[in-house]
């Protein structure tokens, strides 16, 4: 048993769960053709919460922060970039791969943009008079939350609203019996692209170096000379621009939007950063592909237990890993 | 040694949440050698020390490094003035290697080959673990590391909470070795309950007891005086040798 479990450790240990949920599901699932489908579409789904998850996962870690807001840059992610695809109607239907890429790169940096600057305005009006007060955290993000969704009905109505995609992101590729869309394609390697950024930040840069620290022990951090509320702000900043563009991506795979649509993927987000483990993108990452892949393959194999999927896989998780699957360490 | 101390504390306060731990505390530390902090267990030496830090505020008196008021300033500045701590748990960050440690610790991220190389010769465990997660080093290692970290750059005054708590006689022997080195370039302001250790390299010796200085002296007086040690201390130092 002790020499499997070095085996399973040398291969990757946590790692290589959303590998055994994918071949557990394989043979479960019988057909290849539909696994395929399904295994790109629960990628895709875990790629776009890991957008929305891995800012919150860092905040939580580095400065112990719960912010309930957090849905709210996810929802006005999703609305400006609607907003924009619409405004740049003409550029989305042309038939020209280089106006939709820029249509869609100016729709996802709008929503980047808002998700900067609402997330500094955020730190510092609402969450920095908080800081070490967990139950006035937990009130006044969700004050604001209630706020943001209000702003949102006044300023895009109740009713939904679709969401063109661009030309080239439209249609499935036909290989053999398996159907792939090509935007689920897309947002997988977007989310991923994304990843190797967070990571390469991390691991490679000073700045990454001192937030891996912080989420370790803050106050040695501030006594080694370096300012870690200033650091947070950043982190906080960045951390609300991928939710508002997670939302952005979720609003493409959508098509037809809410101004609920935060509200209801906090919970996938809370699962993922509960599941992952506090303040590392690296357990984000493996929490948001998990809760993705398993919420595709019970949808198919038991759609009763569909909604039920995701609070399951965090119970049993949590009764296994209390702290997560990879949680940064803390000293 | 100079005749203005480095650190001056004038009628220090400090409360925790509704605990008034620090009632009245008042001492210099000179410039240059090891100066020690005594006393009982929650007599306020660790909160004297994040005082000093910055890392508690005060909530009266005055706290002075090198002529200049620190009481109320942020723990970045008074670590940029050239202050640095070394905790009692010593704070190091077991999910990076020993390197990342070292590089944190170091204002622009590079290192002056002179100063690692006298690290590596006072602590050769730190050139033998360089690329290795400080989590997996053994207890004195990370003590080893701690202080390295805090003299990758040079800093005028170090504050060191117990570094021999758990740690093996042998290791302890060459920590005072590393000490007395580094007090020829640093002053170091240590708290310490082993008073062997502290009788070793210390100059001079503040004793608290309940938040207020009990003693403030020469630690060879102290040494040389086992009553005043039974009465400050509770012990004399041929019952703890």
């Amino acid at each position: 048993m002790e020499r499997l479990q070095q085996t399973v450790a040398r291969m990757g240990g946590v790692n290589l769960l959303p590998v055994a949920v994918a071949l557990a599901a394989l043979i479960a699932i019988g057909a290849p053709a539909t696994w395929v489908t399904l295994t790109v579409a629960g990628l895709a789904m875990g790629m776009m919460i890991f957008l929305m998850a891995s800012g919150l996962s860092l905040v939580f870690g580095l400065m112990d922060v719960l912010n309930f807001g957090h849905s709210a840059f996810i929802s006005f992610g999703a609305f400006i970039a609607a907003s924009t695809l619409a405004l740049l109607s003409g550029w989305v239907a042309a038939d020209s791969l280089l106006y939709n890429l820029l249509a869609l790169g100016i729709a996802i940096s709008a929503a980047g943009l808002f998700g900067l600057v609402a997330g500094w305005f955020f730190e510092v009006v609402i969450v920095k008079p908080v800081y070490q007060d967990h139950l006035r955290q937990i009130l006044i993000t969700m004050g604001a939350l209630i706020v943001a969704e209000q702003l949102i009905l006044a300023i895009w109505g109740g009713s939904p609203l679709s969401v063109p995609r661009p030309a080239f992101l439209q249609g499935s590729w036909l290989i053999g019996d398996t159907t792939i869309e090509i935007y689920r394609v897309f947002a997988f390697l977007l989310g991923f692209v994304a990843f190797l950024g967070l990571r390469y930040t991390l691991k490679s840069t000073r700045i990454g170096l001192l937030i891996r620290a912080g989420v370790e022990n803050r106050e040695m951090v501030e006594s080694l000379g370096f300012r870690i509320d200033r650091l947070f702000a950043g982190v906080f900043m960045v951390g609300s621009a991928l939710a508002a563009i997670g939302g952005a991506m979720w609003a493409g795979y959508e098509t037809l939007i809410t101004p609920d649509l935060g509200a209801e993927m906090m919970v996938l987000v809370f699962i993922v950063v509960i599941i992952g483990g506090l303040g590392s993108i690296e357990g984000s990452l493996l929490g948001a592909l998990l809760v993705g892949l398993t919420g595709n393959y019970v949808g198919f194999l038991a759609p009763k237990l569909a909604l039920a999927s995701n609070m399951i896989l965090m119970m049993v998780i949590l009764l296994w890993r209390p702290q997560g699957l990879r949680p940064a360490v803390r000293t | 040694m100079s005749a203005t101390p480095i650190l001056s504390l004038s009628g220090v306060k400090t409360d925790i949440a509704q605990y008034h731990v620090l009632h009245d505390v008042s001492f210099d530390v000179p410039e240059g050698g090891v100066h020690v902090l005594l006393g009982r267990n929650g007599a306020g030496k660790t909160t004297t020390l994040r005082t000093i830090m910055g890392l508690w505020q005060a909530r009266a008196g005055t706290i002075r490094f090198r002529g200049q008021e620190i009481t109320a300033a942020h723990t970045t500045e008074i670590a940029r003035m050239g202050i640095a701590y070394v905790p009692e748990n010593m704070g190091i960050f077991g999910g990076l290697t020993v390197e990342e440690n070292m590089r944190l610790a170091s204002h622009d991220g590079t290192f002056d080959p002179d100063r690692l190389s006298r690290i590596h010769t006072l602590f050769p465990a730190m050139k033998q673990f360089w690329a290795k997660p400080a989590g997996a080093l053994s207890g004195g290692q990370k003590q080893m590391l701690a202080i390295s970290r805090a003299i990758i750059e040079r800093r005028d005054l170090i504050l060191i909470d117990e570094p021999t708590k758990g740690l093996a006689p042998a290791i302890i022997a060459a920590m005072i070795e590393a000490f007395r080195e580094i007090a020829t370039e640093s002053t170091i302001l240590l708290v310490e309950q082993n008073f062997n250790f502290a009788r070793s390299l210390g100059r001079g010796v503040t004793v608290i007891d309940d938040g207020r200085v009990a003693h403030d002296g020469q630690m060879d007086a102290l040494a040389d005086d086992s009553a005043l040690q039974t009465r400050l201390l509770s012990l004399s130092l041929d019952q703890h040798q």
